[in-house]
Parts: C-alpha cells; structure tokens; sequence
C-alpha cells in the first residue's frame, strides 16, 4: 500500500495477456437498425435559410417530383453518432491486431496520410474546375507516377483504375488493343490454376476464353504446360509473382520469353508487389502490364472493402493504349488530355468518370515519401523476413504443401496436419477468432487443399507475431488433444456466434423492411 | 523509420531462428540479372514534418471550391458533409478494417451495409441493392453488361443527356465484352429521341434524370417502350441529392437505377474516391454485380449480418461470375449511410428543396445577364446556358477573377458541336453573394 | 433408374426421363441454396450444361445425362432449394425431358454399378 492507501500490484501480478475473444467484450452493444430506433419525421441537420425572400418551391417540376419525401428515418448526431461507434465497436480491424490475410497486405495505415488527403486543397477541388486552378493537383499524380514507374522499372502509367480488378481489366484491354492495332485478333488468356478469382473473371469480361496452366509439384508455374500452350491464339500470359503460394516464381524471365516468342503479353497481377518492392523491378522481369494495389503495397486503408486504387505500369509495347485521361507536362504548366485524340489518339478509351482515385494518391504518396527508396526497399525485406519467422515457427505444428526453400511475403500451409481429428481449416480458423485474431485466408488458392494463407506484413513487430504464433502453437496443440468441440462450435467470444450463410443465401433478406 | 517496428537486434534474432545468414538468401529465387544492388533512384526517408511540408506546397496550388464563388456540377457535386460522419470514418475498427468475410467480427461493418442498402433501395425505389460500386460510371457499365446477359441481347442505347463519360466508360467495358453500344446525339432534350432507338435486339436504354444538361425527364413512357420490346430500363442519376424531391427510378419503370453516390457524405476529391449506387428489381437479383450484404441469424438464434449470394462473384464464380469485381468502396459508402443517417427522408428533402431553390435564384440572375440564355426548361439543380462566346474561354476569363463559373460542354464533349454552352450548378452552400458576382463578372465579361 | 459418372440419375417412364443429381452428389456439395434450372421448351444434348447448383461456397454444373427437350422444371426447388439435400433422388428431381431416343438411358450405369464405381472414387 503506498502512501495514499491504494494498493498497487506488483509487476508481477499485471497480466498483459490480452483477454480471450474480442477486445473491449463488456462494452458490446446489441445494437438495433436505424430504422429500428425511430426518427420517421426527424432530421439531425439545421438547414440554411434561403437565399432570397421570395417563393422558390418546386411547381415548375409539377408532375416529375416525387409525392412524399423518402421514407427513411433522421436521427440526431448524438444518436448517429453513438449508433455508429456501438456498430464499430464489433468490428476487428488491423489497429487491433495483426491481420494475416494472405495477399491482402494488411499494414499499418499512417495517419499522417489521413491528414494530408484532407487538405482543402486536395479534398475541396472539382475535377473538371479549369485545369489552371489544379496545377498541384496534376503534379502530385505526376510525381506519384513518376515514384511507380521507378519502382516498376516501366515507362509508363495508367492511373485511373478504381481497384486492383479493375485496373486488371484496364491491363488486358491495353493488351487487346495493341493485338487489334497488329490486325491481330487473339481470343485466349492463359491462366495458372493458382490465379485469384479476378484474374479469369476479368479475362472473360475482357471477352476473352480462359484457359489454365498447371502447377509444378513445388508450386510454380509449370514451363512445359505453358510452352505447350503458347499458341498463336493466346493473347496474353497473366501471372501473379510472387504467386499465390507465396513464392517467387524464378522462371519468370523464361516465362516472358516465352510469352513474347507466341506474340503475346505479360501480365503480371500485383497484389504480391510488398515482397518485392524495391528490391526487383517488374519491368526488368519482361512484364508488360501490372496492376499495383495502392491499398496493399502503398498503405492506403482497406476500409471495410474499399476504395482502392489500382494503377497501371505499362511497356513501352502498351504505353500508347493507355486510358485517358493522360497528364502531360507543356510549357511548365500540367494538362489533362480527356479524349483519345493527338497524343493520345490510341488510348483504349475511358475506364472511369474523371480522372482517378485522387484522394488515395495523396496518401499512397505520402507513404511512399515517408519511407523513401531506402525505406521501401526495408519494407519487402521485413514483409519477407516477417513472413519466414512465422513460417519456422509453426513448421513443426503445421504442414505446408510447399516446405522447402524460403516464402516470400507469405507462408502457405494446408490441411493434411488436421486429417482424422475432426476439425476443418474454417474450424481453425474461427478458433482464431476466440484467441483474439482475425483468421487468415482460407481455402485459397484452391490449389491447396484446405489452404491456410498467412501474410505477417513489415508493420507488425516481433512482439505480435510472437504472440500470433503462441497462439497458433496452442490451438494446434488442441487440435491434436482432441478438443474438437473448442473448434466446431467457435467463435464463442465474439460479437456473434457463427453465422448460419446457408439460410442468408437460401432466404435472401437484403433490406429492412416494415414488417 | 517510424513505420517499421522491427530492430536490428529483432531481424538479427529472427534469422537465426529462420536458419538463415542474411536477408538476401530468403530472395535467392529471385534470378540474379533482376536483383537490385541498392535503392532505386527515388528520394530518401523523410520525417512527417518534410512530407507535410512537400504535400502542402502541392495542395496550395489548388483552388478549392470553398475559396470563392464555385459553380461545377456535371457529375460531381459541393455539398456541405456534417462534421460527424469525418470523425466516425475514421474510427479504427472502420477505416482499417478488412471486407467482412469474417461476419463474427465484422457486424459494424455489415450491419452498416445492410443499412445502406435500404437506404439505396428507398431512394432508388428498387429493393436489391447492392453494397456499392466503384462510382456511378462503372455502375452504369456494370448495368448494361447486366442487361446483356439478362435479355441475351447484344445491342444498348445510351441516350444523348447521359454524361459523356459515363458513356465512354461504359463504351470501354462493353465493346470488349462483345455489347454494341450506340450513343444518341447530345441534346438538351435528348430523352425524346430514345424511344424510336428501341428494337427487339436491343437489351437496354439507358437515360439519365437530371442529364448532363440538367434537365429533369420523367421516363415513365419509355419504361414502358423499352419493356414493349423486350429491354430493360437503365436509369442514370449523377446528383444523388435529387432523389429527395424527384421521382424514384424505380416509381418511372426503371429496372435498373444506377447513380453516382458522392453528394451525400463525400467530399469533391477532384474525381475520386467516389461510391457507385446500384439498385435493381428483385427477379433480377442473381445477375447483380457486386457484393450483397443479408440478414440470417448465429447458432444462438441472434440475428445477424453476412456477405450473401456470393456465388455470383469472381472468388468462387471465377470466369462465369456477374463481375470482376472485388473491392469496392466501402468506407465512402459508409460515409453516405451515416449522412444519409442524420438527414433522413425528411431532411433530404429540405435539402433538395433547398438545392433546388438555389438553383432557381442563380437562373434568375443569369438570364438577367445581356447575351445569356438560359436552355434548360426544367432542371433540379443545375442548368444550361448558351453564351455568345466559346464557353471554356469565358470559364477560363471568370477564373482569373477567381470566380469557378462551370463545366463547359465543350470540356466533356468537344465534338458535339456545343462549345458555347456552359454547365452551371448551384447547391446548398451556394450564397447570395456568389451569385450576384458571378452575374456581375458574367455581365462584365460579356460586355467586352 | 439409371445413373451417370458425373452424378446424375435419371428415371424413364415411356419416353419421358425424369433427372436430378444423387446422394453422392448431394452430400459432397453441401447445403444447397440456389438451383438455376432450363427453361422449359429448351434443347438439350447428353454432356452439355443441363443445370447449374449453388451452395453458400460453390456453383457446380450439371450435366445433361440424355438428350432430348425440357418439358418441365421442378418448381419446388425455387422456394426450397433444400428439397435437393433432404430428397435428392425423389423429390428433389430437377427437370424433365422429352427424349429424343428413349432407349438412350440404357447406356448409364443401373445402380449396382454406380456404386461400385462410387467405391473406386
């Protein structure tokens, strides 16, 4: 007892082991809809008087207004706002714990980037306000460029892709486009049997038939499939490196070279680019198109599913098919070319209104001056670092389809350890849940049976991926203790318990209605 | 470096229990012609200080809207965000948190979707909506892909009112996907050419209310000539606050309404990140892009939130599924649901009438003004005007008074043939002094 | 009734085949959410997409065991879907189809040798 009569615990008495389940679990709310609380005929907003004193309603719209406001309820802010801090409070999220969702890169969000995109002058400008009045608008996406195309070792840059799919989508119609201009009129994408599921859903929106390549014993691209495949059809070769087992696909040269003997392209998906920035140049591995996901690699908040940002690298083979809009540097003064005319006269088109997710420029940016080419080059190397630590220390707990050799930024294991105890990968993983953690990706790439995919990330200090694989060992060790109930019915310490999908797909219910 | 917890002892401990000497074996797949030596050519670290000092040189090279009289709409839109919906989005657990595949611990998330659907399908008057897209051009892509694939029909007339780029983005998705696009002539009152457009190849029309030019159509006639043929109705609307004073898509026959959500929660962002509106009937539920969000309850009977009919989607659908879509955008969509929280279908209208009101008084000085006609008959909260000059050439006069007098036609069309028409918009935070100098420097300009 | 190496049944009475998916199958898909049936009047030819079922994870295709024209769609699977985990080889049936060889399903397996076969998978 000190000398205010309170007594103290000793260090040793403290526990800093944090609470099984989800964090903060006395303050969970059951927290209704909005439309659940009332508020029919209530606004929380003061409106602006009018501007004028003279009668301005809506007769001169007779018959094309709508005969009642909407049916939606207005709550005041102090109801707002503790509706929506109750909802957070039940959400996971990386400022939690480590997140380690394999190729989702889940680092650590700086807020210094928050700060900046919200600067009037970045956040309050119109795009089509007279380009004169946005001239630093126009050199931060120059300079952003400027810092991709370095770190791509590629001439040029398609910015405008609202997400890595569609910035996919924006590579293989930059593809087709150069065929067209040839005369060439290829019908076929080939695709490893690894790919994310966006690869070949973009290749057939991008009106192309798909077909897979096989996988090597040891998880890579298998050479002599893709060789027997690279006929004159095949307009483009889409490879994920590294792939989507984590390893650095080493015939990629090979692979190019192959790719470009058939006449067709290289497209590379970067979602895997964390492992390897600054440390190897895309362009110098032949490819002539990859999207890079400024809400992976370059930081930007994955907001509970988005927005992203999928930029473009492109060949010099490519750079002419770019989108519009292009900016381009006259005069000292930037402009904006808008229509596929002059210069841009063999620009694929448009992809999107306007000219691109400006306000994750500003933070991808200001990551990226944060960390500089030193600092982006440390990055990869903790990524992959992170990623071999916790590959050794759950090897001797879990198998791994492909053990031998280094991972790269993620470490991929499977299900053959869980074989006749009763629990599956979606058990595991939802025992995860209990043990404070968000699961990591599950059963992909399909490949793998059972898949466990786990991506540590460069933000996450040894202490967390300590405690990460403290907890993996434990579970484990249940597992084979037989403790099969903890894992059937888990999560028990979260928000809910397991949802039931089935019905939710079998009753779709998508919308509160009153009933 | 701040962003990186890691220390030299850490790394050193922790390739000792890797087993390996040095970091570089761990990239030894990498083959050696394309292995970099040192950093590329790029500047070092900095400290926030020197980033904060850099960005904001940048950012004090822009006129913001708020700096003086600003009158652009065309597709994006100054509205006024309450303080409250910035500080909630950037609540930890919704700004870094992940798409809710994990339903267990992701209810905020889902049940903040599940709350902007109903929203969306209250606006929009169609009861499946999805949890957004990209923006309101992809949508409107999206849409027509959708028809295609509905009706089985190649062919879709877009009419000459939608944004021209909405237009060509939907151009770029369908022409490689094998849908013919055709594009009526640009008119203010374009809506009256689509019906004769419409045959029995055509999979769908669509037309925008308000169009690019402001004027407001009720499309109820060509709802019901589009499903006389076999197509579907695609309706467009770019100003999202509209929906509290005009009729819904869905009340007009739209089968699918596609919107641009930016002016409610969102701020300008010179183009992005913006948050696509999808809504469509319920029959068509299962050809829908995009994620969608459902109520089912846990194992102990307590309703609950997941992502549903995921079946459609890339993950699992893979080369057959609706889209290609994957991340969308979620936190902006957020942002919308709880503005569109605090306004409710009451204050939404109050805003729109609002709107609507400012739009008239800026109308009213501006026909006011020698050699100004006003074109658009009806509008919500933007018109038209014809000027006796090439617009952009007046826009570029008024900005050098520091006066942000519109989008000029010619800027998103320069080969309508339209260059002396101007796109002004006028919103809530539209004063009576932006007004009356923008009539002045007009008048002035004019004079000259 | 008679079985094919892809999983479906089928059932002949006169020229009309009834079909639909096995327990096999049923079980090794999963709770069934959803079953995307022809339309009636439409062709169909042995080993083309007859049919395509979802699950909360997965979307499997079904084949056309026989050939011949739809001429009907079993209308219990649009509410309950289920039906096709609790009764596969009955109640779940998911069309009908006029044949256009009615000796065609002789060539499937009878059920001995399905199982059989089941036993090699």
């Amino acid at each position: 007892m000190n000398a205010a009569g309170v007594i103290r615990p000793t260090r040793a008495e403290v526990s800093t082991a944090p609470r099984g389940g989800h964090p903060g679990g006395a303050l969970m709310q059951d927290e209704p809809l909005i439309f659940e609380l009332g508020g029919w005929d209530r606004t929380g907003i003061d409106f602006p008087g009018e501007p004028t004193g003279a009668d301005m309603g809506a007769s001169d719209l007779a018959g094309l207004t709508r005969a009642a406001p909407p049916v939606l309820p207005g709550l005041s802010e102090p109801e707002t706002v503790r509706h929506y801090v109750r909802l957070s409070q039940k959400n996971h999220a990386i400022d939690l714990a480590l997140y380690p969702l394999g190729s989702c890169t889940m680092k650590h969000n700086p807020r210094l980037n928050e700060k900046l995109a919200r600067l009037p002058g970045f956040l309050d400008i119109h795009p089509l306000q007279p380009v004169s009045t946005v001239q630093g608008a126009l050199a931060l996406m120059d300079t952003l460029a400027h810092w991709l195309k370095t770190l791509a070792g590629m001439p040029a840059i398609a910015l405008s892709p609202k997400a890595g799919a569609h910035g996919e989508l924006c590579g293989l119609l930059a593809i087709r486009a150069a065929h067209e201009a040839r005369g060439d009129g290829r019908k076929t994408v080939l695709v490893p049997t690894s790919a994310h599921g966006t690869n070949p859903a973009t290749a057939a929106l991008a009106g192309y038939a798909v077909v897979e390549i096989a996988q090597t014993a040891d998880g890579h691209v298998d050479l002599t499939d893709l060789a027997g495949k690279l006929h004159p059809d095949v307009a483009a070769v889409m490879v994920t490196n590294p792939n989507t087992c984590g390893l650095f696909e080493r015939d990629v040269i090979e692979i190019a070279r192959l790719t470009h003997a058939a006449g067709a392209y290289f497209y590379c998906d970067g979602a895997n680019f964390n492992a390897i920035v600054g440390r190897v140049r895309p362009g110098d591995l032949g490819i002539d198109a990859m999207h890079i996901n400024l809400h992976k690699t370059f930081s930007t908040p994955h907001g509970g599913g988005g927005p992203g940002a999928g930029p473009v690298v492109l060949s010099a083979a490519l750079a002419a098919f770019a989108p519009v809009p292009w900016i381009v540097h006259v005069g000292g003064r930037f402009d904006l070319i808008e229509q596929a005319t002059g210069a841009a006269e063999a620009a694929l088109g448009r992809m999107c209104a306007f000219h691109g997710q400006m306000g994750m420029y500003v933070r991808a940016l200001a990551y990226m001056m944060s960390h500089g080419a030193d600092g982006l080059r440390q990055v990869a190397e903790d990524a992959v670092l992170n990623a071999n630590y916790v590959k050794a220390r759950l090897a001797g707990s879990m198998t791994q389809p492909f053990p031998i050799g280094p991972c790269m930024h993620e470490a991929l294991f499977d299900d053959r350890w869980l074989e006749g105890t009763g629990v599956t990968t979606l058990d595991f993983a939802k025992a995860m849940i209990d043990a404070g953690f968000h699961p990591m990706t599950m059963y992909f790439p399909l490949v793998v049976h059972g898949a466990m995919l786990i991506e540590p990330t460069e933000t996450e200090p040894r202490r967390e991926l300590d405690r990460f694989c403290d907890a993996l060992l434990e579970l484990a060790a249940a597992v084979r203790a037989g403790d099969v109930e903890r894992f059937k019915g888990a999560p028990f310490s979260a928000p809910l318990r397991r949802l039931d999908e089935t019905l939710a797909a079998r009753r779709p219910r998508l919308r509160w209605t009153a009933e | 470096m701040r962003y990186l917890p890691l220390s030299d002892t850490d790394r050193a401990e922790m390739l000792a229990v890797i087993g390996a000497s040095d970091i570089d074996t761990l990239f030894a797949d990498v083959p050696a012609a394309a292995r970099l030596a040192a950093p590329v050519d790029l500047p070092a670290h900095a400290g926030e200080m020197a980033v904060e000092r850099a960005l904001g040189v940048l950012a004090a090279r822009n006129r913001p809207a708020g700096a003086g009289p600003f009158f652009c709409g065309a597709g994006a839109y100054r509205h006024h965000v309450p303080a409250s919906v910035d500080h909630l989005i950037q609540r930890s657990e919704f700004l870094t948190s992940y798409t809710p595949y994990q339903p267990e611990i992701a209810q905020g998330t889902l049940q903040s979707l599940f709350e902007f659907q109903t929203q969306v399908a209250v606006l929009t008057g169609l009861p499946t909506a999805n949890a957004s897209m990209y923006d309101g051009s992809t949508a409107c892509a999206e849409a027509v892909m959708m028809a295609a694939r509905v009706t089985r029909r190649r062919k879709a007339v877009l009419s000459g009112g939608l944004h021209p780029h909405y237009a060509e983005a939907t151009r770029t998705f369908a022409h490689s996907a094998g849908v013919d696009v055709r594009r009526l002539a640009a008119a203010i009152d374009a809506e009256d050419a689509v019906v004769p457009a419409i045959d029995g190849q055509t999979a769908c029309v669509v037309v925008q209310t308000p169009n690019v030019f402001g004027a407001v159509t009720d499309v109820t006639a060509i709802a019901a000539a589009a499903h006389a043929a076999g197509a579907l109705l695609i309706v467009v609307t770019t100003e999202a606050i509209s929906f509290g004073l005009l009729k819904s898509p869905g009340e007009m026959g739209a089968d699918i309404a596609v919107a641009e959500g930016q002016s409610i929660g969102n701020g300008l962002n010179f183009g992005g990140p913006y948050v696509g509106l999808f809504a469509c009937r319920e029959a068509l539920t299962r050809q829908a892009p995009g994620r969608l969000c459902g109520e089912t309850v846990d194992a102990e009977g307590r309703r609950g939130f997941v992502l549903t009919l995921s079946t459609r989607e890339q993950h699992i659908r893979r080369d057959k599924a609706t889209s290609n879509i994957c991340t969308n955008s979620g936190l902006c969509a957020l942002a919308f649901t709880i503005h569109m929280t605090l306004l409710g279908g009451t204050g939404l209208a109050e805003l729109a009438r609002i709107n609507h009101a400012r739009a008239r008084a800026l109308r009213a000085a501006l026909a006011a003004v020698s050699g100004v006609e006003v074109v658009t008959p009806r509008f919500f909260n933007e018109f038209t005007i014809r000027v006796p000059r090439p617009a952009a050439d007046v826009v570029e006069a008024l900005a050098r008074r520091d006066i942000i007098a519109g989008v000029p036609v010619s800027r998103l069309d320069p080969g309508a043939g339209m260059d002396d028409l101007l796109l002004v918009c006028a919103t809530e935070m539209t004063t009576r002094e932006d007004i009356d100098d923008f009539a002045e420097a007009l008048a002035v300009e004019l004079a000259v | 009734m008679r079985f094919s190496k892809d999983h479906e049944w089928v059932e002949v009475a006169g020229d009309v085949a009834t079909v639909g998916i096995t327990a096999y199958a049923a079980e090794q898909l999963g709770d069934v959410v959803f079953v995307e049936l022809p339309a009636e009047g439409a062709t169909v030819k042995a080993g083309e997409n007859l049919a395509v079922v979802e699950s909360v994870k997965a979307a499997s295709d079904v084949y056309a065991p026989v050939s011949g024209e739809v001429t009907a769609s079993n209308p219990a699977l649009t509410d309950n879907p289920e039906t096709v985990n609790d009764s596969p080889e009955a109640a779940g049936w998911f069309v009908r189809i006029k044949l256009a060889d009615p000796a065609e399903a002789d060539g499937l397996m009878d059920r001995a040798a399905y199982e059989a076969f089941l036993a090699t998978l």
